[in-house]
C-alpha cells in the first residue's frame, strides 16, 4: 500500500497550505444529458448522439441516475444536499462539443461537509457538483501535446460522461494529508458505489492547489494551482516539490505568481501552464435547456438507505473483530500479530472491498487474524475474483485450514483454484491435489531431523532465541514440500525445549 | 361567425378519399414554381421528398387507414428546424453543407400527422434580424409588395403561407419573429406560452425565449397546427408536462364576460392608422359582449433593452459551436485557433457577429452584473408589470408591429432602427407568455396591418377565443387567406 509515506518536508518557519480538488467520473449507465453508453475503451466515437457532439437543436436532459450518485457522494461526505441549478462554462476548445461545459455554480448540489482521515484529522469539503467531462484529443506528432503536433484528433466517447467535481477547503497542512485524503476519499467513491476510481484510466483526477506561507502569517499566501497529477504517489510529489519551490522563491525575496502549473512525472518539476492574466473568463451564465434540481427529504432518504458502510466505519468494523477474542491467541497462519501490519491488512481489505468476506469467515467461526491475514494477502492478489467468490466455500477452506487440516500452504494453493472457479468444495479439491495433513508421527520425526541438522540453532533456540524457530519451520516446510503446519511444528519443537 | 378550419377541411378530404395528398401537393408545387423565383421564400423546396410523403399518405388512405389531423396538408418549415438528411443552414454559410442526423420533435409530430413538407423556409440569419434582409441566401420579399420586406425573422415561412405554398408554415419566435412577419404578410402567427411546444431539434438562438409557433391563413388553421405540434417532449428538459390543450375545440367560445385591456405603451409609439386599427379591433371585441378597457403596463418600455442584453448573452454561447471543428463550414488555418476565428471571421454575416460580441462583452467579467444580471432583474420587472394587469384582464390587446411593412434596404444599415420594429412583441418573450398577431385590414397604401392579442402563461384556449372573434371583424375576411388551390 502506498499510503502515509514521503512529504511532510516544509523549510523550518514555513507553513504549508493544500487544498485538494477531486474529479471523479460516475460509474451511470449512460451520460449525464443523453442515452449514449458511459463505457470507457471502446472504439472511439462510438457511443456518440446528436446532445453530446453538441450538434444544433440538440438539448440536454439530466440523467436521474448521475444526481443519485452525487447525492450518495453527498451523504458520504457529510454534506448538506441541496436545491442546485446548472450554469454554462464558456470556453473554446476541440474537445469541448458544444465550446461550453455545462456545470454547477453558485448553486451546487452538496455543500459544506467533510471527510475525517484515518488518523482522526478532519478536512472541510467546500462542494461537491455535477458537471460533464470532456472528449478527448490526442496529438499525433514528436511532441504528444498541441505544439508541434501534425494533427489532432478527437474521440468524443468520453463527451458528456457525468463528473462530480469535489473541492476541499485549504485545511491540509502536509503532502502526507493531501494523500491520505486523496486515498480516503478514493475509496469512499468506490464503497459508495459512485466511480471506479481508477486514477490511471483518469476517472479519477487531483488537482491540487498549493501555498506557502510564515507560520507566524495570519493570511494565506498566493496559491498555484497543480493539475496532471495521475497518482497519490504523483501528489505527494508534486505537492512536496512545489512547496519547497514556493518558499525558495520567497526566500529569494520573489513573490509567487497566482498560476495553473503542470505537473511532469518524468522531471519531477511543475511548469507554467498558465498565469493569472491568461486565465479565461469563463462567462458563467445560468443553463436555460436544464430546470433547477430539487431533491426532497425523501428522495435524500433513499439515497441515504442504499449508501453501504463506509470505509471508516468499514475498518472499525474489523478492529472490533480482531480485539473481539476472535483472533487473540488463535491460529493465525502467517500473520504475525504486528499491529502495523494488522492496520495495512485492514486497509487493503477495506479498500478493495473484501471486508465482507473476513466478516463472514469470523461470523462462522474462523479466527479473525487467519481470515484477515488470508483475505489480505492472497485473496487481494484477484480482488475482482475475490469479489464473486461464493462465501461459503471461502469459509469452508478456512476452517480446514484453522483446524490444521490444511497447512498454510496447501490452503493458499486450495485457495487459488477456488478464486478461478469462482467457488467450489475445498475439500475436495485438496484431496484431488493429493494434500492430506501429515500424521502425527511423521511430524515429529521430520522435525526431530531438522533439530538433528542444525545443533547450533537449536542451542540458541534452547537459550531463548524465540525467533529461530522459523529456521526449523522453513527447514520441515521444504522438507514436507508445504505440507507442515507451521503452527504444529512451532508447539513440536517447544513440546522438544521442554 | 365561422370558424371552421379550411386545413382541417383539406385534410378531411383527403382523409375520407375525396382528394388525393398528391393532387393538393402538386397543385402547390405549381405555384411555388410560379411565384417562388420573385419572392424566395424559400432556401430549399424539397419537392421529391414532398411527393414520397404525400404518395404515402395516399397509401394510407387506400390501405383503409388514417394519415392523421394533416393529411396531406402541405408546410412549410424555418431553415433553423432540424430535419434529417435534409440541409438545415439557419440561412448562414457557416452551417453549409451540414445534413442534421435527426428530425426536430415538430416535424415528427407533423410528419405523424400525414403532413408534407415543401421546404426549408428563409430567414434572417440564425434568427437575427426583423426583415430576412440579413440570411446569407438573400432577402425574401413580401408577397403582398414585392419592394417590400416580409418581416422577419420567419419571414419566408410568412411569405409562404401569404403566397399560397403552403396553408401552413412553422416559424420561431425569440422576440417577436413570427408575430412582426405575419402581421407585415397578412397572415395569421402564434407564439405560444415557453415550454408548450418543444425545442428539441430547433438550432437555437436564445434559448430562454426561443419558442416554436405556427403560420397560417386563419386562426382556426393556427390553433389546429398548435394541437398537433404541442404537447410534452422528454427530450426537452424545458417542455410542460401537462396535457396538451385542444384550442381548435373551443375556439368558437366567443368573448362574452371577458375583460379586454387596451395597452396603451404599444398605442403609443405605433403609426396612426395601426392604432387606429387596433381600436377598432377593440370595439369589434366590445360588441361582441367583453369589456374593453385601458391598461398600462409600465415596464414593456424597458423590454427592448433587456432583450437586446439577455437574447445576444444566450446567442454567444449558443453560436460557439461553430467553430469548424465537428459540422458545417472549415476555413482551413495554421493551427486550431486560427482555423476557428478563420470559420466564424467567413461563416457569420455581420449581425450574427455583432449579437455574439454583444452578448460576450454583456456577460464579461466585471460586467455582467450591470448588464446581463440587470437585464434579468428588468425580465423579472415585466413578468410582474403583466401580472399585475392579468389580475384585471384576461387578454392584452396593442398592434403587432409599430409599422406596416417596410421597403428592402430601408432599415437594413441602422441596427437600432432595426431593433425598434420588435418593440410590441419583445415583452412577450420576456415573460414567457403566449401571443398571436391576426391580420386587421391595411393602411391606406393597402400594405396588411397585424394586430396582437396577448395573454398570460398557458391560457392559449383564451387567446384563440379572442383571436377567432377579432378576425371575423377585420376589414375584407372572407373566411381564409393565403390558402392557394
Amino acid at each position: 500500500m502506498d499510503r502515509y509515506q514521503g512529504g511532510g518536508v516544509v523549510t523550518e518557519g514555513w507553513e504549508l497550505v493544500i487544498g485538494l480538488e477531486v474529479h471523479c467520473e460516475l460509474r451511470t449507465e449512460t451520460k449525464l444529458f443523453c442515452g449514449c453508453r458511459n463505457l470507457f475503451g471502446d472504439e472511439p466515437n462510438s457511443n456518440v448522439c446528436p446532445v453530446c457532439l453538441g450538434l444544433p437543436g440538440s438539448l440536454p436532459v439530466l440523467n436521474q441516475r448521475a444526481v443519485e450518485l452525487a447525492m450518495a457522494i453527498g451523504t458520504a461526505l457529510h454534506c448538506d444536499i441541496r436545491p442546485s441549478t446548472f450554469h454554462r462554462k464558456n470556453y473554446f476548445y476541440p474537445d469541448q462539443a458544444k465550446d461550453y461545459q455545462i456545470s454547477q455554480y453558485d448553486e451546487p448540489i452538496n455543500v459544506d461537509g467533510w471527510l475525517d482521515l484515518p488518523d482522526g484529522f478532519r478536512v472541510r469539503v467546500e462542494r461537491a457538483h455535477l458537471e460533464e467531462d470532456t472528449g478527448k484529443t490526442t496529438h499525433a506528432g514528436a511532441s504528444g501535446r498541441i505544439h508541434g503536433a501534425d494533427y489532432s484528433l478527437v474521440d468524443y466517447n468520453r463527451s458528456g460522461v457525468p463528473l462530480v467535481e469535489i473541492v476541499s477547503a485549504p485545511d491540509m497542512r502536509t503532502a502526507v494529508q493531501a494523500r491520505a485524503y486523496a486515498t480516503e476519499l478514493r475509496a469512499i467513491l468506490i464503497a459508495s458505489g459512485a466511480s471506479d476510481g481508477k486514477m490511471e484510466e483518469g476517472s479519477m483526477r487531483v488537482d491540487a492547489n498549493v501555498s506557502v506561507r510564515r507560520s507566524t502569517d495570519a493570511t494565506f499566501g498566493t496559491r498555484c494551482e497543480i493539475k496532471n497529477l495521475n497518482s497519490v504517489r504523483s501528489l505527494g510529489r508534486a505537492i512536496d516539490y512545489e512547496a519547497q519551490r514556493q518558499v525558495a522563491l520567497l526566500e529569494s525575496g520573489g513573490v509567487v505568481e497566482q498560476q495553473t502549473r503542470h505537473w511532469d512525472e518524468g522531471t519531477g518539476r511543475t511548469e507554467t501552464l498558465r498565469s493569472k492574466e491568461e486565465a479565461y473568463d469563463y462567462r458563467y451564465f445560468r443553463e436555460p435547456d436544464l430546470v433547477p434540481v430539487v431533491p426532497d427529504a425523501e428522495w435524500k432518504a433513499a439515497v441515504a438507505d442504499t449508501l453501504g458502510l463506509m470505509p471508516a466505519q468499514r475498518r472499525a468494523r474489523l478492529v472490533e473483530l480482531l480485539s473481539g477474542g476472535n483472533g487473540a491467541g488463535g491460529n493465525d497462519g502467517d500473520g504475525d500479530g504486528d499491529g502495523e501490519l494488522r492496520v495495512d491488512q485492514i486497509a487493503t481489505v477495506v479498500d478493495l472491498g473484501l471486508d465482507d468476506l473476513v466478516v463472514g469467515a469470523v461470523a462462522a467461526g474462523v479466527p479473525a487474524t487467519l481470515a484477515l491475514a488470508r483475505t489480505a494477502n492472497e485473496a487481494a492478489t484477484d480482488a475482482e475474483a475475490a469479489r464473486r467468490l461464493d462465501g461459503s466455500s471461502y469459509v469452508a477452506l478456512l476452517t480446514l485450514e484453522a483446524s490444521g487440516s490444511l497447512s498454510a500452504t496447501q490452503a493458499k494453493v486450495v485457495l487459488g483454484d477456488l478464486l478461478l472457479a469462482g467457488g467450489g468444495d475445498p475439500a475436495m479439491l485438496a484431496k484431488e491435489k493429493g494434500f492430506e495433513a501429515m500424521s502425527a508421527d511423521s511430524l515429529v520425526e521430520t522435525v526431530g531431523q531438522a533439530v538433528a541438522a542444525e545443533p547450533d540453532a537449536w542451542a540458541r533456540y534452547c537459550d531463548g532465541e524465540d525467533k529461530l524457530a522459523q529456521v526449523f519451520v522453513g527447514k520441515v516446510m521444504k522438507a514436507t514440500r508445504g505440507q507442515a503446519n507451521g503452527k504444529a511444528v512451532v508447539a513440536e519443537l517447544q513440546r522438544l525445549r521442554g | 361567425m365561422s370558424e371552421a378550419s379550411s386545413v382541417a377541411e383539406l385534410a378531411t378530404a383527403v382523409r375520407n378519399g375525396t382528394r388525393s395528398a398528391s393532387e393538393v401537393l402538386e397543385a402547390h408545387l405549381a405555384e411555388i414554381d410560379e411565384s417562388e423565383p420573385s419572392i424566395h421564400a424559400f432556401n430549399l423546396v424539397t419537392g421529391d421528398e414532398a411527393r414520397r410523403q404525400a404518395a404515402a399518405v395516399d397509401a394510407v388512405v387506400a390501405s383503409g387507414g388514417d394519415p392523421g389531423l394533416l393529411a396531406g396538408v402541405p408546410v412549410a418549415l424555418k431553415d433553423n428546424l432540424c430535419t434529417r438528411g435534409i440541409p438545415t443552414t439557419c440561412s448562414s454559410r457557416i452551417l453549409e453543407g451540414w445534413l442534421p442526423p435527426y428530425d426536430a420533435t415538430v416535424v415528427t409530430r407533423l410528419r405523424e400527422a400525414g403532413a408534407v413538407m415543401v421546404g426549408k423556409t428563409n430567414m434572417d440569419e440564425f434568427a437575427m434580424g426583423s426583415s430576412t434582409e440579413t440570411s446569407a441566401t438573400g432577402p425574401t420579399r413580401n408577397p403582398c409588395d414585392l419592394s417590400r420586406v416580409p418581416g422577419g425573422s420567419s419571414g419566408g415561412s410568412a411569405a409562404a403561407v401569404a403566397a399560397g405554398f403552403a396553408p401552413l408554415a412553422l416559424g420561431s419566435d425569440t422576440g417577436g419573429s413570427i408575430r412582426q412577419p405575419a402581421a407585415l404578410c397578412g397572415v395569421v402567427g402564434m407564439k405560444p406560452t415557453y415550454g408548450t411546444v418543444s425545442r428539441y431539434g430547433l438550432v437555437a438562438f436564445a434559448s430562454s425565449l426561443d419558442q416554436i409557433g405556427p403560420f397560417a391563413g386563419s386562426v382556426a388553421d393556427a390553433a389546429l397546427c398548435f394541437d398537433v405540434i404541442g404537447g410534452h417532449d422528454e427530450a426537452d428538459s424545458t417542455s410542460l408536462n401537462r396535457p396538451s390543450p385542444r384550442l381548435l375545440s373551443v375556439i368558437d367560445d366567443g368573448v362574452e364576460g371577458m375583460t379586454i385591456g387596451v395597452l396603451t405603451e404599444f398605442l403609443d409609439g405605433a403609426d396612426p392608422v395601426i392604432a387606429e386599427r387596433t381600436r377598432m379591433a377593440a370595439e369589434a371585441l366590445a360588441s361582441a359582449g367583453a369589456r374593453v378597457e385601458e391598461v398600462s403596463v409600465p415596464e414593456v418600455a424597458l423590454a427592448l433593452s433587456a432583450y437586446y442584453l439577455i437574447a445576444p448573452a444566450e446567442a454567444s454561447s449558443n453560436l460557439a459551436r461553430y467553430d469548424g471543428v465537428r459540422f458545417g463550414l472549415r476555413v482551413d488555418a495554421e493551427d486550431t485557433v486560427a482555423m476557428n476565428t478563420a470559420t466564424r471571421s467567413a461563416g457569420f454575416g455581420a449581425e450574427v457577429k455583432r449579437r455574439i460580441m454583444l452578448g460576450t462583452y454583456a456577460l464579461s467579467a466585471g460586467y455582467m452584473d450591470a448588464y446581463y444580471g440587470k437585464a434579468l432583474r428588468v425580465r423579472t420587472l415585466i413578468i410582474e408589470g403583466f401580472s399585475r394587469a392579468y389580475q384585471r384582464c384576461d387578454v392584452l390587446l396593442g398592434p403587432t408591429t409599430p409599422t406596416t411593412a417596410f421597403p428592402l434596404g430601408a432599415k437594413v444599415g441602422d441596427p437600432m432602427t432595426m431593433y425598434l420594429s420588435d418593440v410590441c412583441t419583445i415583452p412577450t418573450n420576456l415573460a414567457g407568455h403566449p401571443a398571436i398577431s391576426v391580420p386587421f385590414g391595411t393602411d391606406d397604401g393597402g400594405l396588411p396591418v397585424g394586430v396582437q392579442l396577448l395573454a398570460p402563461a398557458l391560457a392559449e384556449s383564451t387567446l384563440v377565443r379572442v383571436a377567432a372573434v377579432v378576425e371575423a371583424a377585420a376589414p375584407g375576411w372572407t373566411g381564409t387567406r393565403g390558402v392557394g388551390s
